[in-house]
């Protein structure tokens, strides 16, 4: 086990090199001008245009760059955004929000997915089960960036169930509406799992052995059914937060949310290079850390599974 | 615990001058998309403490289905029970309902499977599963249940029972994993067992021990011992009586030794007659030709007449052959049954 978690370990240092390289150049070949982008319409003086290009190496060729801007990051120097402000501010301002909606989102899809996955693992074919299928072929279809901005029009404009946009300072119930709209993203498949999983443990032998034992049929479904059916459930869940990070970009854009991605979402557009390579290298680090969680989880789960 | 047990488990009508286990009459059908399946059409068998009764035949001649109906865990939908009477002491368990048929289950007839890997939960430790039946049934704290679980890995000695109380079931060997079954099932002191094929999937010189081991805690504990197995060989030594199934019904019912001396139904006589022999090494074997039926279309008549060396035109036509008491305990469901006693025996 410990084996097992350094060699993944060191495997998420090469992934994390690799990525935040590839992140780092991608932005760096999209660069036009970052310095014009920041100024706008107006023209840029040519001493502040010089003093900024020293300020952020632009004149530096690509790799003295890159080395540059890991040098900052590795001793915790996200470094300064093209709009003047330090990176690290931002982060400590966006990512309580985005991991609070992105929490919420995954509650309530867990939520909603294994309840209605074993409902209709249990009753195969019947009304709800039906009913369920089309639901989520309906949500499968519809790509968030339909579906936010059709929801803030249906239940934040017309029907003002919800605040239509969040705020800058987020609470739960502004928070709602996206994270339902976020859950979308990642329920329908949930929901399919959890029944597959169910259908298929309830025709195994140890339900029959649990029934010879006289337990009640709740405690065979809640007890030993679930138990078995969460396995593959818990892994999708895990593996579901980098789906919800993608659609965070869209729904945070939508809501109006400042989160990590309405952050991302203004800097790839404003060309804003450290700070996209910073938010991006903060998400892979999480996406590392949550598959090993998930992993290890795993193993804690199904005790047939071991790790060497 | 008796006194715990006599508190919660009164059955209402048990009579502890009744039989132990009566089938009677027992239907079962499963009702599928290509039809109706008729597993089980009338079974009767009789079960007294302390008892050894096997039920002998093919797959798919409704073995397991009885079983399973006498457990009350039939799949249903599809299967369902459509007539006969399962009487426990007096009490017939097909009229319970399900909540006190659910306290008949571990409490007064208990079961085991043919692969314990399966049938057992994967993700729970062994002693966890074990204490799990004093916890639900009986109400006992962790502790006491885990102690109680201890106990009785011991009992099927398992060795070391105290370490291995905690680890999970494909942790063990084949034939320990059909004994934490054999404990299980033994776990609330049932008067019944039913041991469906238990060790089918085991290799010949383990099952010999589970064989002994389950004779063994029968005797102990003067338990009715019902013994599902399609093994000629394994039932001779532990069986007190034979019950031989075909398509859903007991096709000759005797005392052990009189089965392989003189067997009176010729389904009974094939199976024997099937079984490798070292005398005849090298011969062709035995095989009985063709298939059992399909349960959704059983042949009129006698079932086993279309592979039947006897058959003749009263086979082939209903009504199928009545129940022929060949002696005071024998019976055999065919027509020409004194033919087949009276034939040379199958096995010298």
């Amino acid at each position: 086990m410990f084996r097992y978690f350094v060699r993944r370990v060191l495997q998420g240092v090469l992934t994390f090199f690799g990525a935040t390289f590839i992140v780092y150049a991608l932005m760096f070949a999209n660069q036009d001008d970052p310095l014009q982008a920041l100024a706008g319409e107006r023209p840029l003086p040519e001493n502040v245009r010089q003093a900024l290009t020293e300020r952020y190496h632009l004149d530096d060729p690509f790799i003295l760059q890159y080395g540059h801007y890991m040098r900052g990051l590795l001793t915790g120097d996200f470094g300064i955004s093209l709009t003047n402000r330090p990176i690290s501010e931002m982060m400590a301002q966006a990512w309580p929000v985005t991991i609070r909606l992105a929490v919420f989102a995954i509650i309530i899809s867990a939520l909603v997915a294994v309840t209605a996955g074993i409902v209709s693992g249990i009753r195969r074919g019947g009304i709800f089960d039906t009913t369920t299928l089309v639901i989520t072929l309906i949500l499968l279809s519809l790509p968030i960036v339909v579906l936010a901005p059709l929801a803030q029009l249906l239940f934040g404009v017309q029907l003002k169930w919800f605040p239509a946009t969040a705020g800058a300072e987020p609470g739960f119930y502004q928070l709602m509406l996206p994270a339902m709209v976020l859950s979308c993203l990642v329920i329908a498949t949930q929901i399919r799992v959890t029944r597959a999983s169910v259908a298929e443990n309830l025709r195994s032998d140890y339900v029959r052995t649990a029934r010879a034992k006289g337990l009640a049929n709740r405690r065979v479904i809640g007890v030993h059914v679930l138990r078995n059916s969460l396995i593959p459930v818990v892994t999708l869940i895990g593996v579901d937060l980098g789906n919800l990070m993608a659609g965070a970009i869209v729904t945070e854009g939508v809501f109006n949310i400042p989160g990590v991605g309405f952050n991302l979402f203004r800097g790839i557009r404003t060309e804003d290079g450290p700070l996209v390579v910073g938010f991006v290298s903060v998400l892979v680090i999480v996406f590392l850390v949550v598959n090993l969680v998930v992993d290890l989880l795993y193993a804690v789960l199904d005790p047939r599974i071991r790790y060497e | 615990m008796t006194d715990i047990k006599a508190e919660i488990d009164v059955l209402p009508g048990l009579d502890s001058s009744a039989r132990l286990l009566e089938v009677d009459g027992l239907h079962v059908e499963f009702r599928t998309q290509v039809g109706i399946a008729k597993a089980i059409n009338g079974v009767d068998l009789h079960l007294d403490p302390g008892e050894t009764l096997a039920i002998l035949g093919e797959s798919g001649c409704g073995k397991s289905v009885t079983a399973q109906a006498i457990m009350g865990i039939l799949d249903s939908p599809p299967g369902f029970v459509t007539g006969g009477a399962i009487r426990y002491r007096g009490v017939d368990l097909l009229k319970l309902a399900e909540e006190q048929r659910r306290r008949v289950r571990a409490n007064h007839i208990a079961m085991i499977f043919q692969d314990a890997l399966s049938a057992l939960n994967p993700v729970f430790p062994v002693g966890w599963q074990i204490g799990e039946l004093f916890r639900v049934h009986r109400g006992t704290s962790r502790q006491e249940a885990k102690k109680r679980a201890v106990e009785l890995l011991d009992l099927v000695k398992i060795p070391a029972a105290k370490q291995r109380i905690n680890d999970y079931p494909h942790q063990f060997s084949g034939g320990m994993r059909q004994r934490v079954m054999i404990a299980m099932a033994l776990a609330l002191d049932p008067k019944v067992l039913i041991a469906d094929e238990p060790t089918t999937a085991l290799d010949v010189t383990v099952q010999a021990q589970i064989m002994n081991l389950l004779a063994e805690l029968r005797r102990e504990r003067n338990m009715g011992l019902i013994l599902i197995t399609h093994d000629m060989g394994v039932v001779a030594d532990v069986a007190d009586r034979i019950s031989v199934m075909y398509a859903g019904k007991v096709v000759e019912e005797a005392p052990v030794l009189d089965i392989y001396a003189r067997p009176a139904h010729p389904y009974t006589k094939a199976l024997l007659e099937s079984i490798p022999r070292l005398d005849l090494k090298g011969q062709q074997l035995n095989v009985i030709k063709g298939l059992p039926p399909n349960l959704t279309r059983i042949p009129a008549g006698c079932p086993f007449h279309p592979r039947c060396a006897y058959a003749r035109d009263v086979c082939r036509a209903d009504p199928p052959p009545q129940q022929y008491d060949v002696d005071p305990v024998r019976t055999a469901r065919c027509h020409f049954w004194t033919e087949v006693v009276g034939d040379e025996p199958a096995v010298k």
